[in-house]
């Protein structure tokens, strides 16, 4: 393997030198779960890398044409499970957008506030896990803290910490008790000190910047032909925001900054994710603010064809009871048309385009997943690197192989 | 939004006639037939022209239509950061038909073609690397056309004798279930218990 085949005498001929081939991953921790890159190197430099991925393949797209729309709805929360209630996010809008449903405000407010909460979940764990990647050990320890916090309020909302299955189509599943929204709001006053620790921990921090400074520079060009979005583009100087762009749900009302980078390297891509907790931040205060205001009070389904009853009614009436029945076995119709739908999740542009053939199971759903794309370029990217910035790199990409093998 | 839509629509036919067969706008969205011999033309069309604009690749998919001569529809999806519009392109191809591969005009077409080689079985002339991506090593068949098993063909496990993994066929202990949901008054597709006799009258 090391270019010493056939080679007798070190002083005499030409030295024949192959280059090395090795497999970094499956196990490797900076793979963040299941990657195998092939990785071929002169030396210490990356001259090719050739990711394997697939190992995570579960079928979700086979699997989701035999189910219902509904039971297809806790697939998403397997995809990225980092932040999971965004993912569910995009199918929602795909069947909402197809039966024309419309979400009452409070739930389209939920929404908005656990995807925000979501997003700091992500964050916290590709911020603190590239600080491992690159040899901090106390960021995770701090940022897994507070992430376990967050789920706290995930399992008070939907009873489950990560597959939460909360959003609905039409709305989401139970409504906020008022305590739960305090709580949410002490801890919102809190976090900024926690985001300025675990800044202060890795900001200036002399090995953090050798490690991540000018390493993986995606210019805005390249970022356009990979096909990136999230925060790969907005690392590129590009202020490109799907939430800003294109709102959906009820983004367009809400106030908070799109921060870009500069130089496109792995420095301001991590930049970038900490200025977006605070303005998550700051999105989170407003939507309490709105869900305790008069407006945002009501229901948080919108009764009808592909939402159950209300459990009252089902006690009293024999139509609702029919109903329920017959959506949690059946399951509601969509009607035939095809539709992409694409959410701003925090690892980049998330989108579903459904194919309805009018029956109660979706005739083809394709999952997009940010990730995809971002792994896709690695070869690109890691070109001409070292072989220890192949972690930063991975990190800095923010993979999760839950949505990108599917 | 959908007269901006209408008006894209106008403009690609207007100027690509050759390429476009037809064009509708649903939901909010616009979708362009293209011919199958024209689509890398087209794309890189969409891509520099000032008032498309499709900077960006966002997908390539494919879907399964057994029951039509064209088998398979090819989906593109693009994005224009700079105009804040998408498109979708659809290339109906048979079974046995080649697809023109986009890796030239975008590069991030390249792993949405392996997948789509993977689970439907399309070639794409041009590709530089055209392997299966998310299936097994070895893998055989492709998962997501419509007259292939959910469950597969194949179950792998440790073999504790041999010391390896080992593929076997699938064994179930119960048939894997797939409901007919539909009522039968609605269009079953099997004889109804007690019209046996029916055809026979």
């Amino acid at each position: 393997m090391d270019g010493s085949n056939g080679f007798v005498d070190a002083l005499t001929g030409e030295q024949k030198i192959r280059n090395f081939n090795i497999n970094f991953g499956p196990q490797h921790p900076a793979a963040h779960g299941v990657l195998r890159l092939v990785l071929e190197l002169d030396g210490e430099l990356v001259e090719r890398c050739d990711p394997h991925i697939g190992l995570l393949h579960r079928g979700t797209e086979k699997l989701m044409e035999s189910r219902t729309y509904l039971q297809n709805l806790p697939y998403f929360d397997r995809l990225d499970y980092v932040a999971p209630m965004n993912q569910e996010h995009a199918w929602c809008l795909a069947i909402e957008r197809l039966t024309g449903t419309e979400v009452p405000r409070r739930a389209s407010l939920i929404r908005v506030l656990y995807s925000e909460i979501g997003r700091i979940l992500n964050h916290l764990l590709n911020v603190t896990t590239q600080a491992m990647d690159v040899g901090a050990l106390t960021p995770p320890l701090w940022g897994f803290e507070e992430r376990e916090k967050l789920m706290i309020f995930y399992e008070r909302a939907c009873g489950a910490r990560l597959h939460a299955a909360y959003f609905r189509p039409g709305g989401v599943h139970q409504d906020l008790p008022p305590e739960l929204l305090d709580d949410i709001e002490t801890w919102a006053n809190e976090f900024p000190k926690v985001i300025d620790d675990i800044d202060g921990l890795l900001t200036e921090n002399r090995v953090f910047k050798q490690r991540n400074v000018d390493i993986g520079i995606v210019s805005q060009q390249e970022a356009l032909d990979w096909g990136f979005s999230g925060v790969m583009v907005r690392g590129s100087g590009m202020a490109w925001d799907l939430r800003r762009a294109q709102p959906y749900e009820c983004y367009d009302e809400f106030d908070f900054l799109v921060p870009v980078g500069k130089n496109g390297d792995c420095f301001d891509r991590y930049l970038v994710r900490m200025e977006e907790m605070r303005q998550s931040l700051r999105i989170i205060h407003q939507s309490i603010e709105k869900l305790r205001a008069p407006e945002g009070q009501g229901d948080i389904l919108t009764r009808g064809k592909v939402t159950p009853p209300k459990r009252g009614e089902m006690k009293r009436s024999m139509e609702a009871l029919i109903h329920h029945f017959k959506l949690y076995t059946e399951g509601f119709h969509v009607p035939e048309g095809e539709v992409y739908a694409a959410v701003e999740a925090p690892k980049g542009e998330f989108g579903v385009y459904l194919v309805a053939d009018g029956t109660n199971r979706p005739y083809r759903a394709k999952l997009r997943a940010p990730g995809f794309l971002h792994l896709q370029a690695m070869d690109h990217v890691a070109k001409g690197h070292q072989l220890a910035d192949v972690a930063a790199l991975i990190g800095t990409m923010d993979v999760v192989f839950g949505e990108i093998d599917r | 939004m959908s007269k901006q839509l209408k008006e894209l629509g106008e403009y690609i036919e207007a100027k690509r006639a050759d390429c476009v067969l037809g064009w509708q706008i649903a939901h909010g969205e616009i979708t362009v037939d293209v011919a199958p011999s024209n689509i890398a033309g087209l794309a890189e069309f969409l891509k520099t022209d000032q008032n498309c604009a499709f900077s960006t690749l966002v997908d390539i998919t494919a879907v399964d239509w057994p029951e039509r001569p064209k088998r398979f529809d090819v989906v593109y999806h693009m994005l224009s950061m700079y105009q804040n519009h998408r498109i979708r392109l659809r290339v109906a191809v048979r079974e046995e038909d080649m697809v023109r591969s986009l890796c030239g005009v975008y590069p991030a077409a390249n792993w949405f073609e392996r997948e789509v080689f993977d689970m439907f079985g399309i070639i794409f002339t041009g590709h530089p690397d055209l392997r299966r991506i998310l299936t097994d090593y070895g893998f055989r068949g492709y998962p997501l056309r419509k007259d292939f098993p959910t469950t597969g063909y194949t179950e792998v496990r440790y073999d504790e004798v041999q010391k390896r993994v080992v593929y076997e066929p699938v064994k179930l202990v119960q048939e894997y279930r797939q409901f007919d949901f539909m009522s039968p008054w609605e269009g079953a597709d099997y004889i109804l218990p007690g019209d046996e006799k029916e055809d026979t009258k």
